[in-house]
């Protein structure tokens, strides 16, 4: 499938803009800073599942990850009042630094490396003009029914478990 | 079973069915008693151990009480063992000895006059190796053995009696008997052994007893020293016993006597094979009969009770060289380099030992060293092939030994005995100290005299007749034997014998005039003990004369078992030893002298010159010595010159010391001990493994140090390693 | 596009990686693992592209799951916090031995 040059242009904005955000969200002393960022990166990408005919995920991704989520991270953040620069500097020392980032650059390579295959074709499953829903939430009601019901309880469990973890002793 | 080379026609031996079949009764006997007297050693007390009472007798016989005042009990005389158990060990130990003899001499009787072949009785299959070595337990009954075990049996008997007294206050009573009796248990299995494996048993035994024995008195490190030595050096000489019977094997096939007579025909005579394991065989006998170059534990064995050395070094276990030269005279017989060896040894020691001799003012040293020297012409006899005329010799030694030393231990319990009354620490043993004891001890007087006139070859006594034989054999083989043919390191092997004839009759003359200077200067002249002391000597109990004097009959009635034949005496009376050792050593004898029995050329003279050398002897010692010029030990100045060389006994020990025993000591501290012991063993491999385990469990336990990021680090790795994999497939 | 989109996630998440080896702060670390998982997504996503609906489905489970246990983990958090007045984690090593 062959792409305009608008459509590459952007993909490629939306995913420059999604790696350099999430660079900088790492190297933030900032909880608060290193948060926005990080929403930052998570509209980006978003944008990115639009641009694959994910609509409905992309939606998704707005509303829970970056909405909701990272919402919950920045209650966190305030209510342990870490948002003042911490006197202590939180980023390990030079030496980790450094073994971290060569760490991840072998990891990139060698996942670059393993990824070289021969892909195939893209399909064209999602047809144009019908219901952007439909494809996945059929399969989710269907074939993964299962492993839907359970997500609920899991919810439901994290729920019950987030509020007598946080809850103050009384 | 094993088969006899040349067994009777009809198969059956004549002593199997009679007594000879409870041989095996012969060292068990002792056995037993060791076995109760070490019981009784073990449970009567806690302090069963050596009583030294006074650290100033060194390595001399600790104090026997005479018990004949009535004394306030001295702590360290307790005895451990008293009443009851005293008298088990006194009446358990020398009967078991008594009742072997009593065995032994009925197996005697029951053996018929002309015996051709050994009588082996197998016990049980020992240690089969399999089809190749099959090591059996079997004693053998021939002439020889029959010979050894009657006075073995005999003179240990006379020497348990003669212990209940000399070691009845002493604290290890029990132990001492029991010790006592395992010797002779041992002893009894050497000679009996019809293979060299079950000899070797034997032999070990014997060495290790006498470790035991002459460190009996182990509280004073002098005397632990002494049996350590005694020890370490019979150890040097069972390497060799060991090498000898892997050759022995290697060549010929089989161990038992029997099997390797029959088979060293084979062998090429006086080839080196042969020649090489009577070498060996002779490094055993130099060890375990104290001959140089192994002699040096045999003066220093004289720490240990006077019994001891008595039964031990005089009679029993330094004769066991002897008697397995005699065993293995088919051996030496066919390897006239080795028998030269062995009579070179011989006679080089007996000069040698006689020497030393001469100077040596404890009386125990004196007759230590006589040992050595009389061993020495033990050893000329069975190396020039004259295997009777050894083994004659060994029985009438054992005989005039035993005396000299008991009556030694005689002098030494009167001069303790008196010495305690005065609480005078000197030397009880010193020669310097004693003096006139004749007027004391007169049986003990007469007795000692015997027998130096039967160890310096005076006729009618024992000596005489032994000595003589084997003089008269080493100038008969001189002129015509394959020892004369044979050349030892290039020389001539009749001018050999000549020059061992010569050593040996100058060891005579020495002999004469050591011993008479022992009697002079012990029994003559005035009396150095001092004049308090005086008061309390006396004669010995009869407990421990009585041994003395039956001891002293056969040393003059001794010389009986082999008279020669230019006395012409009927029949009969003549060569009885001979003719009854025939069967086991005659083969050997006549191979030595070309298959011809040889007379000894100019009997009559050469019997006269040593009769004369004898008597020159002492009148030489009489003549030149004078026990009045002597002053007691304390006072005494130190010897000087050539005098302090001998005294010293040629400084062998010190040599040995700086050449053998510091190096090895050397090299073991440094080397073995901190190098490799140290170092390698406890520093590389026990601590080395351990640091190394310390190592890995620590890096093991940062991974469990709780801290997330180490985990963290941790997941990372491992995703590493598997994108590794994947990648470089 | 799918091989661009791989190559991002790729990046996103070593980036996430280096972020968890690298700092200190308990709730930074926990969004670089935020940050992981939406680099997983996005491969996800582009690999739905080639074969069909599940990709999708599956990066719904993902978020649903990581919203659960975001929640958990902050009240974990929380609780640690109120214990050591701090989310060093140098300082946090019940877990040791």
């Amino acid at each position: 499938m062959s792409y305009g040059f608008v459509y590459q242009f952007l993909f490629y904005l939306f995913g420059v803009t999604a790696v350099a955000s999430a660079a900088i969200f790492v190297t933030r002393r900032n909880p608060v800073a290193a948060a926005l960022w990080l929403v930052n990166t998570m509209f980006c990408i978003a944008a990115l599942y639009i641009m694959m005919d994910a609509q409905f995920v992309g939606a998704i991704q707005v509303l829970v990850y970056a909405g909701a989520i990272m919402v919950v991270f920045l209650f966190v953040v305030m209510l342990l009042n870490l948002g003042l620069p911490p006197s202590v500097a939180d980023i390990k020392g030079k030496g980790a630094r450094i073994v971290a980032l060569l760490a991840g650059l072998v990891m990139l390579a060698e996942v670059l490396v393993i990824a070289r295959q021969k892909l195939p074709a893209e399909l064209e499953w999602l047809p144009r003009g019908t219901s952007v829903t439909a494809p996945i939430t059929e399969p989710l009601f269907r074939a993964y029914l299962l492993p839907f019901e359970i997500t609920s309880v899991l919810l439901l469990v994290a729920i019950v478990g987030a509020v007598v973890l946080a809850k103050k002793r009384s | 079973m094993l088969q006899l080379p040349s067994a009777q026609p009809g198969g059956v031996h004549p002593l199997a069915g009679t007594v000879a079949e409870l041989v095996w009764l012969l060292p068990v006997l002792p056995l037993i008693g060791f076995l109760i007297n070490g019981a009784i050693s073990l449970f009567s007390a806690f302090h069963a151990g050596p009583a030294d009472p006074s650290a100033a007798h060194g390595a001399h016989d600790a104090s026997t009480h005479a018990g004949q005042d009535a004394h306030v009990a001295h702590d360290d005389h307790a005895a451990s063992t008293r009443g009851l158990w005293h008298g088990v060990v006194t009446v358990v130990g020398p009967l078991v000895l008594l009742l072997s003899f009593v065995l032994a001499v009925a197996i005697f009787v029951a053996m018929p006059s002309h015996m051709a072949t050994p009588f082996v009785k197998t016990f049980f299959a020992w240690m089969p190796v399999g089809t190749d070595l099959p090591l059996r337990w079997a004693f053998q009954v021939d002439q020889l053995s029959v010979m050894m075990v009657l006075f073995v049996t005999g003179v240990s008997t006379l020497i348990h009696i003669f212990s209940v007294r000399y070691m009845g206050d002493d604290r290890g009573y029990a132990r001492y008997f029991a010790f006592l009796n395992l010797f002779v248990a041992f002893m009894l299995v050497l000679v009996l052994g019809a293979s060299y494996p079950v000899m070797f048993v034997g032999w070990e035994g014997v060495g290790l007893v006498s470790y035991l024995l002459i460190g009996f008195w182990f509280n004073d490190k002098a005397n632990a020293d002494a049996g350590k030595k005694a020890f370490i050096v019979n150890r040097i000489g069972d390497f060799g016993f060991l090498i000898a019977m892997f050759l022995i094997w290697s060549n010929v096939g089989t161990l038992d006597f029997s099997g390797v007579a029959a088979g060293v025909g084979a062998l090429p005579a006086g080839g080196p094979l042969l020649t090489t394991i009577c070498l060996f065989l002779l490094l055993a006998c130099t060890g375990k009969s104290a001959q140089i170059p192994l002699y040096v534990w045999l003066p220093d064995a004289m720490a240990g009770p006077t019994p001891v050395s008595a039964l031990i070094h005089a009679a029993t276990m330094v004769t066991a060289g002897v008697y397995l030269v005699a065993r293995s005279s088919f051996l030496f017989s066919m390897s006239p380099v080795a028998s030269l060896t062995v009579a070179v040894i011989g006679a080089v020691t007996a000069l040698f030992a006689a020497t030393i001799g001469l100077k040596q003012w404890d009386i125990k040293k004196v007759l230590a060293y006589s040992t050595v020297s009389q061993i020495g012409y033990m050893f000329i006899g069975v190396g020039v092939g004259a295997y009777v005329a050894g083994l004659f010799h060994v029985v009438t030694h054992s005989f005039f030994k035993a005396l000299l030393f008991l009556g030694s231990g005689s002098v030494i319990f009167a001069m303790h005995a008196a010495y305690h009354h005065t609480h005078n620490t000197d030397d009880a043993q010193d020669m310097r100290n004693m003096g006139g004891l004749k007027a004391y001890l007169p049986v003990t007087f007469v007795m000692m005299w015997i027998a130096t006139l039967a160890i310096s070859g005076i006729p009618i006594f024992a000596g005489f007749f032994s000595k003589d034989e084997i003089l008269g054999s080493v100038i008969a083989r001189a002129g015509d034997s394959t020892l004369a043919d044979a050349r030892w390191l290039g020389i001539p092997g009749g001018i050999v014998l000549y020059g061992v004839y010569v050593l040996a009759l100058a060891g005579a003359f020495l002999t004469a005039l050591y011993m008479t200077r022992m009697m002079l200067y012990t029994f003559h002249g005035p009396n150095r003990t001092g004049a308090t002391e005086r008061e309390h000597l006396r004669e010995a109990p009869p407990m421990l004369t009585g041994p003395v004097v039956v001891l002293g009959v056969l040393s003059v009635l001794g010389g009986v078992i082999n008279l020669p034949a230019f006395l012409h005496l009927p029949d009969g009376w003549t060569g009885a030893l001979d003719q009854w050792l025939a069967p086991v050593v005659g083969d050997a004898t006549l191979r030595v002298t070309h298959g011809v029995a040889i007379e000894t050329p100019h009997e009559l003279a050469l019997v006269g010159l040593a009769i004369v050398v004898a008597v020159a002897g002492i009148a030489t010692a009489f003549a030149k010595l004078n026990p009045a010029a002597l002053v007691p030990k304390r006072e005494a100045k130190p010897a000087a010159g050539f005098e302090r060389v001998i005294e010293n006994k040629y400084y062998v020990d010190e040599f040995y010391d700086r050449t053998v025993v510091t190096p090895i000591v050397t090299v073991s501290r440094t080397v073995l001990w901190k190098g490799i012991d140290s170092g390698l063993v406890d520093g590389v491999l026990v601590n080395g493994s351990a640091w190394f385990m310390r190592g890995l469990a620590s890096i093991g336990s940062w991974l469990q140090s709780g801290q997330v990021g180490t985990y963290a680090w941790a997941i990372v790795i491992g995703v590493l390693a598997i994108l590794s994999a994947f990648t470089f497939r | 596009m799918v091989p661009e989109a791989l190559f991002f996630s790729a990046i996103l998440f070593v980036i996430g990686v280096v972020g968890v080896l690298t700092r200190r702060n308990a709730i930074i670390i926990f969004m670089c693992v935020e940050l992981m998982l939406n680099a997983v997504n996005l491969s996800f996503i582009g690999f739905s592209r080639l074969y069909g609906a599940g990709g999708q489905v599956f990066v719904i489970f993902v978020m649903s799951v990581a919203a659960a246990e975001a929640a958990v983990g902050l009240a974990i958090i929380i609780a640690i916090f109120r214990h050591h007045e701090t989310v060093d984690l140098k300082n946090i090593n019940l877990l040791k031995g």
